[in-house]
C-alpha cells in the first residue's frame, strides 16, 4: 500500500538528506482550540510530519506526562470523533504536513474498525498508531485501513530480533515507528549508539524510513537521534512544556510551538543539507 | 451480534492464539510480544512437565494446605429451605483465599524461567498477600502495585504485605483502584522487561494468563467434583462463584464444563445497584471492548473510555472480566446474576452467625444469590458454592458500614 503524503514527505526529505522532525500533541490537552492553534503552527515551527494523540481513560504504556495529557483532554470534552474533527480543520490549511494519530486500540474498536477508516481518511488523517494492538491482532483493523487508503504504523522494539522483525515489517507502509527505550513514554533516554543499529536492522527488514520515539526529550538528544533516523519523535517534552505553561499561566500554543522550533532547527543541524 | 457457535467441547479452549470465542487475545504493547510469546512456551512446557506438576501439588499440600475441605452448611441449607448447600472452603487456604492456588504456579514458572524479580497487582489486598508470601518463601524482590483507595481501605493487608518483605507502591493515577493498579504493573513491566515477571492474579490479561490461571485455579473445581462424588455419589446442580476477574470462578466452573447437567453461576458486583451506573457487573452492564491485554466484556462509554467500577468489596471493584467468562456468558454455558453492596453485606452476617464463619466480602455476593439458586433447584438437590476467601481483612469495612466504631 501506498500512502501518498507520508511517501512524498519522506522522498523530499531524503532529497534534502535530512531527517524528520515528528511533534507528538495530545488532542484536547486542554482544550480544542489549543490543539487547533498548536496544529496549525508546527508546519511553520519545522515539523515535518504531526502525530496527534487522542486520549484513553487507560494508557498503559505512556509515562507521567502524557497520563495527565490525556486526563487534562478527557476532561475537556475530547472524543476520537472530535480528533478527526481537529484533523479536518487543521487540513483547511495545510495539505501536505503528514498526521498520524496515536493511542490505544478500544477507542477504535468502538468507533468502529471501516467507519474509523473512512472518516480517518476523509478528515486527511494519514496514518493511525494504535499502542495495544500488535501484528498478531492487527489484521481485522488492517484490512479497514488498507481500504480506506490509511497506514496502519507499526513498532519496533528493543526486544524485537530478526524473526520479530519479519511479523511486524509483514504488513506494513508509510514509515515504522522504532520505540527506542524498553519503557513507557518519557521516562529512560535514547541512547543514539544502540540506536543506530537498530535502526538500520528495521530500515532492512522493512524497507522503509525509521523514525525514532520514546525517550528524546532535549534538542542535543533530538540532534543525536537525527543523525542515525529518517526521523525524530518528541512527545513528552512537548507535553510538559504545555503543562507548565498552564502552571505559569502562560500561552500552551506559544510555549509549545517555541519549544517545537527548537528542536526542529537541532534535528535539522543534524546532518548539512546536500546542495541541489 | 452474530450468532455464536457451540461448541462441542468447552474444554479445548483458548485456541493457539489465546481465543475463547472471539474474547482473549494478546493486546499489549510491542516491546512485550517476545515475553508474552516466551512465556506461552514456558508454559506450556511446565505444564507437560510431570516435575513441575510433582512439584506444584507438593507445594499445595504442604503448604497452602490443600485438599480444601467441602462443607455441608447445614443451618443455611435450613435457612433457606430448599438445595443442601456445599461450601467449598478456599478461605482455609494458607493466606486465607484462593489466590495462593495461583501465585505458586506462577512463582514455580518464574523461578523455571530465570526470572529475578516479581511484581503483581492486587484490588482487595490478597492477590498481593499471596504474592509477596510466595516471593518471601522463594527468596524474590517484591513490589506491588495496588491502588490509593484500596490501600486505605485495606491496610490490614498492605501491612501483611510489608511484614512479608514486599515493597508496596500506591497508584494514585485514574481512581485509585485495581484497574490503576494493573496498568501500572503493566508500565513496570514494559519498563524491565528483562528480569521481571509479573504474577497476574485472575483469569484474565494477554494470553497464556487467562488459560494459566485457570488451570492453576482448577484445582478448586477438581478437588470439589471428587468430594461430592464422594459425598453425595452425584454431581451438585449448581455450583456458585463470586466473580471480579473471575478467578476462582473459573477455577470452579472448569472442570464442571462438560457436566451439562451442572448450572454454573457467576455472582458480579451491583455495587448500589446496576440502574446507579456504580457498580461492577461488566458482563450484565459493559460491552466487548480491549483492556489490559485481552478482549472481552468492559464497563466503558461510548468512545471506549473505560468507566470506574465501584464495589464495597476491593476484590470485585474491576471494570473488566476474564474473557472465558466473556465467552461462556455468550455461548450460554454459564449464567451471570449479580448482588449489591447491601445483598453482600447481609450474606456476610447471615453466614457469620449460621455457620460461625466470617466470609471476605467477595463470596458474600455469591452467597447473596445463594438461598434463591438452593429454593430454585429444591429439596433433594445440591448447591456448591466456593467461599473463596476469609472476612478477617473486611471487619474494618463492614463495621464502618453497620455503624460500628472498631
Amino acid at each position: 500500500m501506498t500512502t501518498p503524503r507520508i511517501d512524498a514527505r519522506f522522498a523530499a526529505l531524503k532529497a534534502d538528506h535530512r531527517a524528520a522532525f515528528v511533534p507528538y500533541i495530545m488532542a484536547g490537552d486542554p482544550d480544542e482550540a489549543t490543539t487547533l492553534a498548536i496544529l496549525r503552527g508546527l508546519p511553520s515551527a519545522g515539523a515535518d510530519l504531526i502525530e496527534l494523540g487522542f486520549p484513553f481513560s487507560d494508557p498503559m504504556a505512556e509515562g507521567v506526562p502524557i497520563q495527565k495529557a490525556a486526563q487534562r483532554a478527557l476532561k475537556s470534552g475530547m472524543r476520537l470523533h472530535k480528533t478527526l474533527a481537529l484533523v479536518r480543520a487543521f487540513r483547511e490549511q495545510d495539505q501536505a504536513t503528514p498526521i498520524i494519530l496515536m493511542g490505544y486500540l478500544n477507542n477504535v474498536l468502538t468507533y468502529g474498525y471501516e467507519t474509523f477508516a473512512h472518516n480517518a481518511a476523509e478528515a486527511g488523517v494519514d496514518g493511525l498508531i494504535v499502542v495495544d494492538c500488535p501484528p498478531e491482532e492487527s489484521a481485522p483493523l488492517a484490512d479497514a485501513l488498507d481500504a480506506a487508503g490509511v497506514s496502519l504504523i507499526r513498532l519496533a522494539t528493543p526486544t524485537s530480533d530478526d524473526a520479530r522483525l519479519k511479523v511486524i515489517a509483514a504488513r506494513t507502509s508509510g514509515f515504522v515507528y522504532y520505540v527506542s527505550v524498553a519503557g513507557v513514554t518519557g521516562q529512560k533516554e535514547a541512547d543514539e549508539t544502540a540506536v543506530a543499529p537498530m535502526v538500520e536492522r528495521v530500515r532492512q527488514a522493512s524497507g522503509l524510513p525509521v523514525a525514532v520515539g520514546f525517550g528524546i526529550r532535549t534538542p542535543e538528544r533530538a540532534e543525536a537521534v537525527a543523525r542515525v533516523a529518517d526521523a525524530v519523535v518528541v512527545g513528552s517534552a512537548l507535553v510538559d512544556e504545555l503543562a507548565k505553561a498552564l502552571d505559569e499561566n502562560q500561552s500552551p500554543s506559544e510555549r509549545v510551538l517555541a519549544l517545537a522550533k527548537r528542536l526542529a532547527e537541532a534535528v535539522r543541524s543534524a546532518r548539512v543539507p546536500v546542495s541541489a | 451480534m452474530n450468532a455464536v457457535l457451540q461448541p462441542n467441547d468447552y474444554t479445548a479452549y483458548p485456541d493457539a492464539e489465546g481465543r475463547f470465542g472471539d474474547y482473549g487475545g494478546r493486546y499489549v504493547p510491542e516491546t512485550l510480544m517476545p515475553l508474552v510469546h516466551e512465556l506461552d512456551a514456558a508454559y506450556s512446557a511446565a505444564k507437560a512437565d510431570p516435575s513441575f506438576q510433582a512439584e506444584l501439588n507438593g507445594y499445595l499440600t504442604h503448604y497452602v494446605g490443600r485438599p480444601s475441605p467441602l462443607y455441608f452448611a447445614e443451618r443455611l441449607t435450613e435457612h433457606f429451605g430448599g438445595a443442601k448447600i456445599y461450601f467449598k472452603r478456599d478461605e482455609l487456604n494458607h493466606t486465607g483465599a484462593h489466590k495462593i492456588n495461583n501465585c505458586m504456579g506462577q512463582i514455580l514458572l518464574a523461578r523455571r524461567m530465570g526470572k529475578t524479580r516479581i511484581i503483581a497487582e492486587t484490588g482487595a489486598g490478597q492477590h498481593g498477600v499471596a504474592s509477596a508470601t510466595v516471593c518471601a518463601r522463594f527468596g524474590y524482590p517484591c513490589v506491588v502495585y495496588m491502588g490509593s483507595l484500596d490501600v486505605e481501605r485495606q491496610k490490614p493487608n498492605v501491612f501483611r504485605m510489608n511484614l512479608l518483605g514486599a515493597e508496596v507502591r500506591p497508584v494514585t493515577a485514574g481512581t485509585g483502584t485495581l484497574k490503576d493498579a494493573m496498568n501500572e504493573a503493566m508500565r513496570d513491566w514494559v519498563t524491565n522487561v528483562h528480569d521481571t515477571y509479573y504474577i497476574i492474579g485472575t483469569a484474565a490479561g494477554p494470553h497464556p494468563y487467562p488459560a494459566m490461571v485457570r488451570d492453576f485455579q482448577s484445582v478448586i473445581g477438581t478437588e470439589a467434583r471428587a468430594q461430592i462424588l464422594d459425598r453425595e455419589g452425584r454431581l451438585p446442580d449448581a455450583v456458585v462463584a463470586c466473580i471480579g476477574g473471575g478467578s476462582n470462578a473459573i477455577g470452579l466452573f472448569h472442570p464442571f464444563l462438560a457436566d451439562e447437567g451442572v448450572r454454573l453461576v457467576g455472582v458480579e458486583a451491583a455495587g448500589h445497584g446496576l440502574s446507579s451506573g456504580m457498580h461492577a457487573a461488566s458482563l450484565t452492564g459493559g460491552r466487548p471492548g480491549v483492556l489490559h491485554g485481552n478482549k472481552t466484556y468492559l464497563l466503558q462509554d461510548d468512545d471506549g473510555q473505560i468507566i470506574d467500577a465501584h464495589s464495597i468489596s476491593a476484590g470485585l471493584d474491576y471494570p473488566g472480566i476474564g474473557p472465558e467468562h466473556a465467552w461462556l456468558h455468550d455461548v450460554g454455558r454459564a449464567t451471570y446474576v449479580s448482588s449489591t453492596d447491601e445483598d453482600a453485606l447481609d450474606a456476610f452476617q447471615l453466614c457469620s452467625r449460621l455457620e460461625g464463619i466470617i466470609p471476605a466480602l467477595e463470596p458474600a455476593h455469591a452467597l447473596a444469590r445463594v438461598g434463591e439458586i438452593a429454593r430454585d433447584v429444591g429439596k433433594g438437590g445440591i448447591v456448591l458454592m466456593n467461599l473463596c476467601g476469609r472476612g478477617d481483612k473486611d471487619i474494618f469495612t463492614v463495621a464502618d458500614h453497620l455503624g460500628a466504631r472498631l
